[in-house]
């Protein structure tokens, strides 16, 4: 059955949803500082200023040192808390889960907020760390999400096999366990890296002025000057994402076919 | 090898304290510490005993909190039903007109854009509708208007027009599941009692995707009352949210028990409109029985 006005409808959608990322490479190659059509000429002169522009690879630097360790950090109490929600009954699971969740569904400037009021009020120092500490927070659900699904789709009785086989308790989720549920730790692992990149309300606020990739940006955007090289900053940007992107849909879906699941589609 | 409740509790509660202790930390604790805070006597940047209840009695006498809160609220409200009512023809496209096996495809196309820096595409928003910016030129070249439109400058429309954008994709993805669990034979059953497509639609699935209609309410309500950035940079900063206040009470005017109250508020608001959602939803599932 044909749909034409679904389809259309679903296009124009398309569109409106990409429309300003689809201006991001347009212009970040247009020979003129300023934004407007009709276009002037071909040139990779922003691309060039942005590679020299030392406060953006500073910026570039500690972000990637913020997302790495986020990733990391997030991944890891992941891994605990969905195993163990998964795999355990115990005692208040349901509130120690709930407020593993919660940033979920609190607004994120609450959850900044609240950190910093405490850290300002017992004297540390505002830093990088502290903004992994934060992102670290918004992180984790995420992570117990995807996990949670990568635990659920293991069979029970591969486990019990290996520890009949005499297997100990921890050889059994290093040969067995950790293996299967690999596509779903690397997916935790670049969706909560992706997030923690772009994050922007914790690294301002946590991050006392410090230069982080999403606070820089937003700086920019301010000087008419400075919007080409930020465009051209804009599609390098975008391209990782998609690159990163297509790469956790990839490894979600070998796992779920690995741990014989059927695709349920999406990352949330 | 069956273990026994205790020591399985044991073995649970061991296995995930790590990330319990974490979030009571860094998330329960400052909570609380923000909720003792609201009843507090304090200035600039200190707080003390006595306790008292005058901040939230502040809150209600001012009307400057109550009007941030509504427009906060009635934007975030705005925003919602704009993305939900354009994602459903959507999701209804992809669930029932697209091939199976090209489905992942489509979401992956929609969920992109989402996973791209929030920041740029805010950012880009600002370039296209601000003074001067893509859309005034274009707009002038083209000669359809004599000076600058200055969307930008519009405030509340412009800003929900931006968080519409933004959290877009947020709201296909839960009506698709929702969709995707219709079971296909009642929809068959409806049209061959002599239904029309479009009553069997209203009678059928509308009803049966409204827990996705109602999770993806939730899921951009929540973020879009929060947002901090589109009204910092569209509407010229002049129109505040929440959390643009809750940063002008906590860290200009360093006013700790009153930034507090205001948090605490606002989080009660956005749990009441949840609560609410969550009640709607329930009725829905209770009542196709």
């Amino acid at each position: 059955m044909k749909a034409p006005w679904l389809r259309g409808f679903t296009f124009l959608y398309l569109l409106f949803l990409y429309s300003p990322i689809l201006l991001l490479p347009i212009f970040a190659f247009n020979a003129s500082k300023v934004v407007s059509f009709p276009l002037s000429g071909f040139t990779t002169d922003w691309f060039v200023e942005m590679w020299n522009d030392q406060n953006l690879r500073i910026a570039a630097k500690n972000s990637l040192i913020i997302a790495l360790s986020v990733a990391t950090l997030s991944t890891i109490l992941g891994i605990f808390a969905a195993r163990a929600s998964v795999r355990y009954r115990f005692p208040g699971k349901a509130p120690i889960m709930g407020l593993i969740m919660l940033p979920l569904v609190l607004p994120e400037m609450i959850v900044a907020m609240s950190l910093l009021v405490v850290l300002l009020s017992i004297g540390v120092n505002l830093s990088l760390l502290t903004v992994i500490m934060g992102q670290v927070l918004i992180c984790t659900p995420f992570a117990v999400a995807i996990l949670t699904s990568a635990f659920q789709s293991l069979d029970r009785s591969l486990e019990e096999a290996a520890m009949d086989l005499g297997e100990t308790q921890w050889s059994t989720f290093r040969l067995i366990i950790l293996p299967l549920v690999m596509p779903g730790i690397l997916a935790s692992f670049l969706i909560c890296f992706t997030i923690s990149f772009d994050e922007f309300i914790i690294a301002n606020f946590l991050g006392s002025g410090q230069p982080i990739l999403s606070v820089y940006i937003f700086g920019q955007f301010r000087f008419p000057a400075k919007v080409p090289s930020m465009l051209a900053l804009g599609t390098v940007l975008v391209c990782f994402s998609i690159i990163l992107l297509g790469f956790a849909e990839y490894m979600r879906r070998r796992g779920i076919a690995k741990a014989g699941g059927k695709d349920t589609g999406g990352f949330l | 090898m069956a273990t026994t409740p205790r020591s399985e509790a044991r073995a649970g509660l061991k296995l995930i304290s790590p990330t319990a202790i974490y979030v009571i930390l860094l998330l329960a604790l400052p909570l609380a510490t923000v909720l003792i805070y609201s009843v507090m006597t304090g200035g600039r940047g200190n707080v003390s005993l006595p306790l008292t209840f005058d901040n939230y009695a502040e809150l209600w006498s001012k009307p400057v909190y109550g009007y941030i809160l509504l427009k906060s609220l009635l934007v975030a409200l705005t925003v919602t039903f704009i993305t939900v009512v354009l994602a459903y023809p959507v999701a209804y496209f992809v669930s029932f007109h697209v091939k199976p096996d090209r489905k992942s495809l489509w979401l992956f196309l929609i969920t992109i854009p989402f996973w791209t820096s929030y920041i740029i595409r805010v950012s880009l928003w600002f370039v296209i509708l601000g003074y001067d910016g893509l859309l005034d030129k274009t707009l002038m070249s083209l000669g359809i208007m004599d000076s600058q439109l200055n969307f930008s400058s519009y405030g509340i429309p412009a800003i929900i027009f931006v968080l519409a954008h933004a959290y877009a994709p947020f709201a296909v993805l839960p009506i698709f599941v929702s969709l995707e669990k219709v079971d296909r034979s009642l929809l068959e059953a409806g049209q061959d009692l002599g239904e029309s497509r479009w009553v069997t639609f209203l009678r059928v699935t509308l009803p049966l995707s409204m827990p996705g209609v109602i999770a993806a309410a939730l899921i951009v309500f929540i973020p879009t009352v929060g947002d901090y950035v589109t009204p910092k940079l569209v509407g010229d900063g002049r129109e505040p949210m929440i959390a643009n206040f809750i940063e002008t009470a906590l860290l200009k005017l360093r006013n700790y028990p009153q930034g507090s109250a205001f948090a605490v508020v606002s989080m009660l608001m956005v749990g009441i409109v949840s609560v609410v959602f969550v009640l709607l939803n329930r009725r829905f599932i209770g009542g196709s029985k």
